[in-house]
């Protein structure tokens, strides 16, 4: 027998217990997924639950996005960004004009060569409000992982009917893109560590400074 | 005559085997000498305990989480054949190759021989319970293979040619001063050495890791991870971390090889809208933690384009056998437990033997590993069924009537083995089957304490002495040790 078989049949034979032959039936579970979780304002928590992240969140009307991009990458010293192929097109021009060097990933740039840029613009996917997570599925304007993994700032533009409650919802309106085969990347503050006498530090091996815009 | 012994690629983790370990007993006497270690573990569960009791406090509808969370499992290990054959479809679907393997020695025949073929002598590893259970980077060791681990209590771990003594910080018996010293001694022998003048604060450690695994992460062609959820509807595999080494681990190499217990399977995407509550504020006490990663066999153009999964079993069936045991197959590692528990936070991680350590550790390791060997008996007797794990347990394990029912099991065993040491095994039994009885024989330690004015009571008289020969009970004299327990630290929801 050869070892899958083997295991299923291991499985089966420990299980010779189990006569209901529907999981659902066999144990249920009153669980109904899905629901919102109440809050009286969703996008206020939100950025509530990220600056307690340390996250630098602003929150600004729609066309003013543009605009605060370039201030709040001159404001931490960007002088290079690597901007995904999706990026809204008023956004990458606002960054240029800024004198900022921008890289294309295409074609793919190197591990080293990221590691050489300073920072990373995207949008992102769905945001949750009680957990101040950003979900990246990491589709065109946001790029491949490793470009909002290996510069060490990451500018994340959020729109705000992308924000939801809680987890339930955000897993919901998830679903469709890893059907699809999309990756997932979920963000809840810099990268940060606990394991020296459990003392929270932000910054080890992903993007040290997380600059959020939330935009209306 | 002296041999040279070849030359290690990796720093040489302490001799000995943990199966060959002596008892709980003995092995928890050894921990309290360590006063150091027991004092940085009281300050670092102290602390998580807290954290965890804020921010579960915080969700209105956490029982119905943990109903949903113990559901969710035990539907899955009562159906665990269908889903994993579902499972492997999806991922071969998905374009991952998929591996089963039925003990340690297997999973790691499997691993070395992928990386074998990749022509590699280095991987980086994400932190993974099943890899080291397996005890992997031993196995690659051996095959001239450098296993680079790179969570940061994981890499003092390494470094410190020492074991993990918590799940989730595995370096936590170690405090600041103790990181500085190993990272100064070592990291020059295995890459870029730690900057001149470290400090011994967190955040300047935290940056010597920076620097020195981003010189790994940036030539890594295999990486090894495990994975805390695997979705059987969609080849899904989650990755539940905080420093992002994982998203380094999981997405620059070109190749991607996640070692996964069966129990890891969950049946669809929307599962994980319970799990990913349940897990961050249980583990780190966070309301979620930094990073998550979600990935679906190969995506073109984006990480790893060749992508391996190997299914260990490893004891997993052996436990599912026992209808009463198979609940520890719930276990989603979050170390609630372990931080809560008063026997834990007095002996560390390290006297439990087994990468598991902590309640869970006293349930999961016998029935993984059976009860032959003197460590696993001892395990079911290496708490005070004080029922603070159950309440914490974000899947509602049932550890101290786990623990008692195995309690039975060793020392029927013993009955069948030995004539010598039924009456001690059900002495013991009768001190430790049954919390009233572990009160009464505690109750009667405070009122001898009292009399004989000792802060030390010294073992106890048997039948309790199998237990308190190695614990020299410092404990207060006129409150006994579960009440002093219940007044302290009650905040277990
Ligand atoms: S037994 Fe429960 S509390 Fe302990 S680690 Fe497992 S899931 Fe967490």
């Amino acid at each position: 027998m050869n070892a899958r078989e083997e295991i299923l049949s291991r499985i089966r034979t420990s299980l010779a217990d189990v006569v209901q032959p529907d999981p659902a039936l066999d144990v249920p579970n009153p669980w109904v997924y899905g629901q919102p979780t109440a809050m009286p304002d969703i996008l206020e928590r939100f950025v509530d639950m990220t600056v307690d992240y340390k996250a630098d969140v602003r929150r600004v009307p729609s066309d003013q996005v543009a605009g605060l991009i370039k201030d709040m990458l001159l404001g931490v010293g960007v002088g290079s960004v690597v901007l995904p192929s999706g990026l809204d097109a008023g956004w990458r021009q606002a960054i240029a004009e800024a004198g900022i060097t921008i890289h294309d990933d295409d074609p793919q740039l190197s591990r080293a060569e990221l590691n050489g840029i300073d920072a990373v613009v995207t949008a992102s996917a769905v945001s949750i409000a009680e957990t101040g997570t950003i979900v990246l599925d990491h589709a065109a304007d946001q790029g491949r992982r490793a470009l909002t993994l290996v510069p060490d700032t990451h500018l994340c533009v959020v729109r705000a009917d992308q924000v939801v409650s809680d987890v339930p919802e955000a897993v919901g309106r998830l679903a469709e893109a890893v059907t699809n085969g999309n990756p997932l990347t979920w963000i809840s503050g810099p990268s940060a560590t606990s394991d020296i006498e459990l003392s929270r530090v932000e910054g080890v091996h992903g993007p040290r400074t997380l600059l959020v815009i939330l935009a209306e | 005559m002296t041999t040279t012994e070849p030359m290690r690629r990796t720093p040489a983790p302490p001799s000995g085997t943990f199966l060959g370990m002596p008892t709980f007993p003995t092995n928890a006497k050894a921990q309290l000498n360590n006063t150091q270690m027991r004092k940085n573990l009281r300050n670092a569960t102290t602390t998580i305990r807290a954290k965890r009791a804020k921010v579960v406090g915080e969700v209105e509808n956490w029982e119905e989480l943990r109903l949903a969370g113990a559901a969710i499992k035990d539907r899955t290990m009562r159906h665990l054949d269908s889903y994993l054959v579902l499972l492997e479809e999806s991922l071969t679907k998905a374009g991952a190759t998929v591996h089963w393997a039925r003990d340690a020695a297997e999973a790691n025949q499997i691993v070395v021989g992928l990386v074998k073929a990749k022509g590699v002598d280095e991987v980086v590893k994400v932190k993974s319970m099943a890899t080291q259970e397996i005890e992997l980077n031993e196995a690659l060791e051996e095959a001239g293979v450098a296993a680079w681990e790179t969570d940061l209590a994981e890499l003092i771990v390494q470094l410190g040619h020492d074991r993990p003594s918590h799940i989730l910080v595995p370096a936590i018996h170690r405090n600041r001063a103790e990181v500085r010293e190993i990272f100064l001694r070592e990291m020059h022998l295995y890459g870029t050495a730690a900057p001149e003048g470290l400090t011994d604060e967190p955040a300047v450690l935290a940056g010597a890791a920076r620097t020195h695994l981003r010189e790994k992460f940036l030539r890594a062609k295999v990486a090894v991870s495990g994975a805390n959820f695997a979705i059987a509807e969609t080849g899904t595999l989650v990755v539940v971390e905080s420093e992002g080494n994982g998203r380094m681990c999981l997405t620059l190499p070109e190749t991607l090889i996640s070692v996964v217990g069966i129990e890891k399977v969950l049946p669809t995407i929307a599962d994980l809208e319970v799990f990913m509550q349940l897990l961050p504020r249980s583990s780190t006490g966070e309301r979620m933690n930094p990073y998550t990663s979600m990935w679906t066999g190969v995506t073109p153009g984006d990480g790893p384009q060749e992508v391996h999964v190997v299914l260990i079993d490893n004891g997993r069936t052996r436990v599912l056998a026992d209808p009463d045991g198979r609940y520890a197959l719930r276990c989603i590692r979050c170390s609630a437990c372990l931080n809560i528990c008063p026997v834990y936070e007095r002996v560390g991680g390290h006297a439990y033997g087994s990468v598991y350590p902590g309640p869970i550790g006293a349930v999961l390791n016998p029935q993984l590993r059976g009860i032959e060997s003197d460590i696993d008996k001892s395990l079911p007797f290496a708490s005070t069924l004080c029922g603070a794990c159950f309440d914490v347990c974000p899947v509602r394990i049932p550890i101290p009537d786990m623990l008692v029912h195995l309690r039975h099991k060793v020392a029927d065993k013993k009955r069948q083995g030995l004539h010598l040491e039924p009456t001690i095994m059900t002495g013991a039994q009768w001190a430790f089957g049954d919390h009233k009885h572990f009160e009464f024989m505690e109750s009667m330690a405070a009122v001898a304490a009292k009399v004989m004015k000792k802060d030390y009571l010294g073992p106890m008289p048997w039948p309790a002495s199998p237990w308190t020969r190695a614990r020299d009970l410092p404990m207060p004299p006129t409150e006994s040790f579960r009440s002093w327990w219940k007044r302290t630290r009650g905040e277990g929801k």
